[in-house]
């Protein structure tokens, strides 16, 4: 996405102005242009990098976040749309040195090569585990669909996710 | 992105009324925003209307239910009276996009996404539908994704929508509000086929806003399927979808009702098709009949003429399923 400048708004739109985002648990005040993504938000205004931008059009789940609890595309949201809602990112997920426990299972897992796409990896799976469907690996497969992993650690991460379901006795075994 | 306002609507009528010609609603976003990345469609104003108060599941006087416009995807897909009643329509949306992108896309928003025809996305080509009178790129062109029934001289894009197809099968009304009031709109009736104006998707007002799908009473949850067949398992558009359903007297045909999906500009209903199997034994024989009739004026275009036969084995397969599925909630 080409970075449009205040300048370039035409007369009669309205450019940047101040909006609240409640992100992982703190009120963060800044002005923002109405175009600008959620995803752009955190990453370009609030310098909240651990969301990653992959394709920007919702293909690949790089910028997943949690809003409410629920899984999103942070690419495909604007910033002034979530006023008022709790937004969870992967720096909000550890409680101090203390990592989540999908955190923790990725790592024993080794369920990633470069990286790139464990952020969005782990909020989606932490969405999983909110919503309650997924059940056994098929079914974690199945829903784990909207994150793509070019590296190809799929069966890692697909591991991972059933390991700390299996510990909280989420899984049919 | 071209730079726009932005305005939150809290109720039906200040919505209407912020609504011009270079404003748009916005739901869940997820389509409507990629499209202005990719500088497809452009907005002045948007108008955000997931504030406004139709975010539940009621049931109707008829025995029916409403579906509020503005309820996610996914929160209508594991709504229990959905999945209880309508199964058809929980396992079409849960086979369509990602689990992301059902949380945020709104009932509504899904009957309003355009299609993902290449050329429409890509603002080097021509395509009527994005900029009426400068050709369609698709017809002479990669073709593999499009439409082979309803077609025009003007394009062949199919709509994309899986949750679209089993709201065809139910006979879902669209519920809208306008500048001149409400009005309803048959499911078979909201989007339309593309003729010699394809810019139009369907047949709502510029200035109408949907607020509920209706469901009739009768959700056919104990003889219903949806197939959808795609280039990977999961999170693909549908080459061909078939959502099924069926009413049995023994091993006879009472109602029956097949809809298509990934083969035209709307979802396809053949009530005339249909009919030929009231009545009649459901067997393999008349399930083949059912189809030929169906494709019977199907056109391919060269890389997306596989889909005639895919669609009739489709639908055979998808009769066959729904005759032995018996929904247990």
């Amino acid at each position: 996405m080409s970075l449009i400048f205040e300048s370039e708004a035409p007369a009669g739109v309205s450019s940047t102005s101040p909006i609240t985002l409640k992100i992982n648990g703190s009120e963060k005040q800044f002005p923002i242009a109405p175009w600008t993504t959620l995803l752009d938000a955190l990453r370009e205004h609030l310098d909240m990098t651990g969301t990653k931008k992959g394709c920007d059009h919702g293909q690949c789940g790089a910028c997943t976040v949690l809003v409410n609890g629920k899984r999103i595309n942070s690419c495909l949201t604007l910033a002034v749309m979530q006023e008022g809602n709790d937004i969870q990112t992967i720096e909000g997920l550890s409680k101090g040195e203390q990592l989540h426990p999908l955190q923790e299972a990725f790592i024993e897992h080794d369920a990633f090569q470069c990286g790139y796409c464990t952020p969005g990896q782990i909020c989606s799976a932490v969405g999983l585990m909110n919503e309650g469907k997924a059940h056994n690996a098929s079914e974690i497969r199945e829903l784990m669909s909207g994150n793509l992993c070019r590296c190809g650690a799929y069966t890692n991460i697909v591991d991972a996710i059933e390991d700390v379901m299996k510990k909280e006795g989420r899984v049919n075994q | 992105m071209n730079p726009f306002a932005y305005t939150r609507a809290y109720g039906v009528d200040t919505a209407l009324d912020e609504k011009t010609d270079v404003a748009q609603y916005i739901g869940g976003g997820t389509n409507l925003i990629d499209l202005m990345k990719e500088d497809v469609m452009h907005s002045e104003l948007l108008i955000d209307v997931n504030h406004l108060p139709f975010h539940t599941i009621e049931e109707t006087e008829a025995g029916g239910v409403r579906l509020g416009a503005m309820m996610t995807n996914a929160e209508t897909a594991y709504h229990p009276l959905i999945e209880e009643r309508y199964p058809l329509l929980s396992k079409a949306i849960l086979s369509g996009a990602s689990p992301q992108l059902r949380n945020m896309a709104t009932n509504g928003g899904n009957l309003m996404q355009r299609t993902r025809c290449y050329y429409f996305y890509d603002t080097a080509t021509p395509c009527n539908k994005r900029q009426p009178g400068s050709g369609c790129s698709a017809i002479n062109g990669f073709n593999r994704i499009h439409a082979i029934l309803g077609t025009s001289s003007e394009c062949i894009a199919t709509h994309p929508s899986d949750m679209c197809v089993a709201l065809a099968a139910l006979d879902a009304v669209v519920h809208v509000s306008g500048k001149n009031g409400k009005r309803t709109i048959p499911f078979t009736e909201f989007h339309r086929l593309p003729e010699l104006n394809p810019e139009k998707d369907n047949t709502l007002q510029s200035d109408e806003l949907i607020t509920e799908i209706e469901l009739p009473a009768e959700g056919f949850k104990d003889h219903f399927t949806y197939i959808k067949i795609r280039d990977r398992q999961s999170y693909a558009f549908a080459l061909v979808s078939v959502a099924a359903a069926l009413q049995l007297d023994g091993d006879t045909v009472r109602d029956v009702r097949i809809a298509l999906g990934g083969v035209a500009h709307k979802p396809w209903r053949d009530q005339g098709a249909e009919s030929l199997l009231k009545g009649k034994k459901a067997t393999e024989e008349n399930f083949e009949q059912v189809a030929e009739t169906i494709l019977a004026n199907a056109q391919g275009f060269g890389h997306n003429t596989f889909k005639i036969e895919l669609a009739k084995r489709a639908i055979i397969r998808a009769l066959s399923e729904a005759l032995v599925n018996q929904h247990h909630a």
